[in-house]
């Protein structure tokens, strides 16, 4: 399903003097469907920047980036667009939304964006929520002013509320308690058993060793400064 | 379940190409390419001054072009007589100005405001334009018992909102927006931005929104392009433009705001 093939990638800054970054140079990755990836490496070594490559927020220097059948390195922005619509979920650490949209809409807006009927949509969206412990009351709120762990498990229930065949996860336990750290976890198993392709970053090494068959380190790849 | 449009349609609503404009000496807009689709937002950021409303005024007619063309439908719209043209303007397309007063009549009713774009598209029935206006009313979020009030007697947000109504009360294929939520406060803004996803989604329609503000097309625009001295320095996926941008002046743009 992912197919990262000599990709490099740094990073121009301008108002710098022009400094070139060099981060990663012949990154190679292969994720088969079932199967969870977890990225690891020191910190700066690069983990983030390949999951947004993958995720395609950054646009690699050279290479082959393809995900569910996408080269992602000459794909046009709308092709990337509609791969993330059916195809490609992603679980971000961070919550952006429009302030004032209550959480249950939040979470079913990648299944309205896929003309799902917004009765379904709903349901589906408060399932997830419901399986995630958020207190019914905050359903209805906008999650801007949610803590934390409330934000992260909006963002993992807009993750899950489509079976995406190819899905990225950035830190999806980092703020959770153990309560809800073990659903996340049962979340991508039944993923993978569905036959999802999974790339996560997991600095929780526990989560990792339970569900991750294998861990890529980034920094065989990091580029010579 | 996936009988959504947008997926299937895969030709531009809109192509343009090469749009010039000068002041004299000075550049308005020059050689813009875009294309916008049906159910997609293309954002348009740039300093000020880099030539944002000069391009939307010239889609929009408002301005005369130097040269390109505008195609819809295998037309250059450019190069419609003007009835066609006005036309055009009244019902497949809207423009909703920066200041609702520009974009609204104030000494008119707030039904009447958006039935009198209705009548201009060719509605007749006055029973069925004024349920239609206060469907649309409802839709904005404005009360419907307030359909007799004039806008002079709205908060600035509930103005813009009304000139929203009556842009799309004709189901438009193009909406231009210049700066629709400049000057509104944030909550006020929020509420708008979520009005305007929703339509985008259920309408299909294709926005190109102009403005300052980098927030705003985050969570609303598609696409981005990136403006300067009249000419698109970068455009692509809005995200992409904003977190990997590749331009020194997109750099510059993005570092001066605060990170979302
Ligand atoms: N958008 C960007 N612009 C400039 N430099 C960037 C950008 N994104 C990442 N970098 C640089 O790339 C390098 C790798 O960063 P990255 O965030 O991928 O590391 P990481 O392995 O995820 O680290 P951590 O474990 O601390 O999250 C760093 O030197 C970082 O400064
Ligand atoms: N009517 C006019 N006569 C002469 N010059 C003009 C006129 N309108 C715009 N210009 C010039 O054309 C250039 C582009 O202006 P434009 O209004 O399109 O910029 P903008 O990107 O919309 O700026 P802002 O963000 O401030 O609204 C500017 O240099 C401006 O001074
Ligand atoms: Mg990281
Ligand atoms: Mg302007």
């Amino acid at each position: 399903m992912i197919h990262v093939r000599d990709v490099s990638k740094s990073f121009t800054l301008h108002a710098q003097g022009g400094i070139v970054i060099p981060v990663l140079e012949g990154a190679r990755l292969e994720v088969a469907a079932g199967e969870c990836v977890a990225l690891t490496g020191s910190s700066g070594s690069g983990k983030s920047t390949l999951l947004r490559l993958l995720q395609g927020n950054y646009a690699p220097a050279s290479g082959r980036i393809e995900v569910a059948g996408l080269d992602l390195a000459t794909a046009t922005p709308r092709e990337i667009a509609a791969l993330r619509r059916d195809r490609l979920g992603y679980v971000s650490q961070f919550l952006r939304v429009v302030p004032r949209v209550p959480a249950h809409d939040v979470v079913a807006d990648p299944l309205l964006q896929l003309g799902v009927p917004p009765a379904a949509a709903r349901e589906r969206a408060e399932a997830l929520l419901s399986r995630l412990n958020l207190p019914q009351a905050l359903w209805s709120l906008s999650p801007t002013t949610f803590s934390g762990g409330e934000q992260q498990r909006v963002n993992i229930a807009r993750g899950f509320v489509h079976p995406y065949p190819v899905l990225l996860l950035d830190e999806p336990t980092a703020s959770l308690d153990p309560l809800n750290r073990a659903v996340v976890l049962d979340l991508i198993r039944e993923a993978k058993a569905r036959g999802a392709a999974l790339v996560g970053i997991f600095h929780d090494r526990e989560a990792r060793d339970e569900i991750a068959d294998r861990e890529v380190d980034v920094s065989l790849f990091a580029a010579a400064p | 379940m996936m009988e959504n449009t947008q997926f299937q349609d895969d030709a531009p609503l809109l192509k343009v190409r090469g749009l010039t404009r000068s002041y004299w000496a000075r550049t308005g807009c020059a050689e813009v390419d875009l294309d916008v689709w049906p159910g997609e937002v293309l954002g348009i950021v740039g300093e000020s001054g880099s030539g944002k409303s000069t391009l939307l005024s010239c889609l929009a007619g408002h301005l005369e072009a130097d040269a390109g063309s505008v195609v819809q439908g295998g037309e250059d719209v450019l190069r419609l007589p003007e009835p066609a043209r006005r036309r055009l303007m009244r019902t497949d397309w809207a423009y909703i100005h920066q200041h609702a007063r520009d974009g609204l009549r104030m000494n008119v009713s707030a039904g009447g405001n958006v039935g009198e774009r209705m009548m201009a598209g060719g509605a007749r029935h006055y029973g069925s334009i004024r349920d239609t206006a206060a469907d649309w009313l409802q839709r904005v979020e404005i009360d419907p018992a307030r359909i007799d009030d004039r806008p002079t007697a709205f908060s600035g947000g509930m103005q813009q909102r009304l000139q929203i109504a009556r842009g799309l009360v004709t189901a438009p294929k193009l909406v231009l927006m210049d700066e629709p939520t400049g000057g509104l406060d944030v909550s006020v803004q929020a509420r708008l931005l979520d009005l305007l996803r929703g339509l985008v989604r259920d309408m299909g329609l294709a926005v190109i929104l102009v403005t300052h503000d980098i927030g705003v097309v985050r969570l609303l625009a598609d696409r981005l392009m990136v403006m300067r001295h009249g000419r698109v320095v970068e455009a692509g996926l809005t995200d992409r433009v904003l977190d990997d941008p590749q331009h020194d002046y997109t750099q510059l743009l993005v570092s001066s705001v605060l990170p979302a």
